[in-house]
């Protein structure tokens, strides 16, 4: 599924990368540990992190994700929305915690 | 196709443009055609790579050869050394500061994540002068 589509499904804020919402989700991945992500994290997947420093955007583009949700609606650096509109990374962001956010995707048949 | 060589400068410190040349080698690759998995495995030792430099040295350098079928990278950062290069290939050790690891740095996992990735891997490092790594990744047979 894109991720425009999953943004209306289950209510996610674009914060930034708008120009990157064809991109097609294929599975989900949540850790905050960069290295651990780098080493684990695979091509199209949806990415849910509470860092918020503009070096996630690198780390997703570097693996191809798909996009990145900022859980529990936490505040984002000016600096981070600004590299992801410049790599087309959607930063994605939502009032709920990672454990329901897992719920509503699995709820809508995404990523299975 | 000959070898093509680029050279990133990274500097100490500097979080904001952290992850750039990793970035940049990514998208060189992409362009040049270069298979998705072995552009992964570079992808993710510059990243490391990048970030060490930035992180825990006084700036330094990263350097790739790219050839069709293998990717040479030299990571080359001006000190101070690593005192033990034993403890600091052993995953999850990690001198890195408590306002590093809490940006999701620090996990000890930089240096074992460059040797995975690499077809050959090696470290020399002095104290007072610096550390110089070389990573070379090739095409595996049947990708």
């Amino acid at each position: 599924m894109k991720v425009k589509e999953v943004c209306q499904k289950i209510n996610l804020g674009l914060l930034a990368g708008g120009e990157g919402l064809e991109r097609e989700i294929t599975g989900l991945y949540i850790c905050d540990l960069l290295s651990w992500v780098m080493s684990h994290a695979v091509k199209g997947n949806a990415w849910i992190t509470v860092q918020t420093h503009s070096n996630i955007i690198a780390v997703a583009t570097l693996l191809d994700m798909s996009c990145i949700i900022i859980p529990e609606d936490m505040e984002v650096e000016e600096e981070t929305l600004k590299k992801a509109n410049e790599e087309k990374m959607p930063l994605l962001r939502s009032s709920q915690n990672s454990y329901d956010l897992v719920k509503e995707f699995l709820n809508h048949g995404i990523g299975k | 196709m000959s070898a093509i060589k680029y050279t990133f400068q990274i500097e100490k410190d500097d979080f904001s443009r952290a992850g750039e040349a990793s970035s940049s080698i990514k998208k060189i690759l992409m362009q040049v055609g270069s298979e998705p998995s072995l552009t992964r495995r570079v992808a993710i030792a510059t990243y490391e790579a990048e970030m060490n430099i930035v992180i825990h040295s006084d700036g330094g350098t990263i350097s790739v050869m790219i050839d069709p079928k293998c990717v040479m990278v030299l990571a080359k950062d001006n000190g101070p050394g690593i005192e033990n290069i034993e403890l600091a290939m052993k995953e999850g050790y990690s001198t890195a500061t408590d306002r590093i690891r809490e940006m999701g740095f620090g996990a000890g996992m930089g240096l074992s994540n460059m040797k995975k990735c690499s077809d050959e891997f090696s470290i020399e490092s002095k104290i007072g002068e610096g550390t110089t790594i070389m990573m070379n990744m090739c095409v595996k047979e049947g990708e």
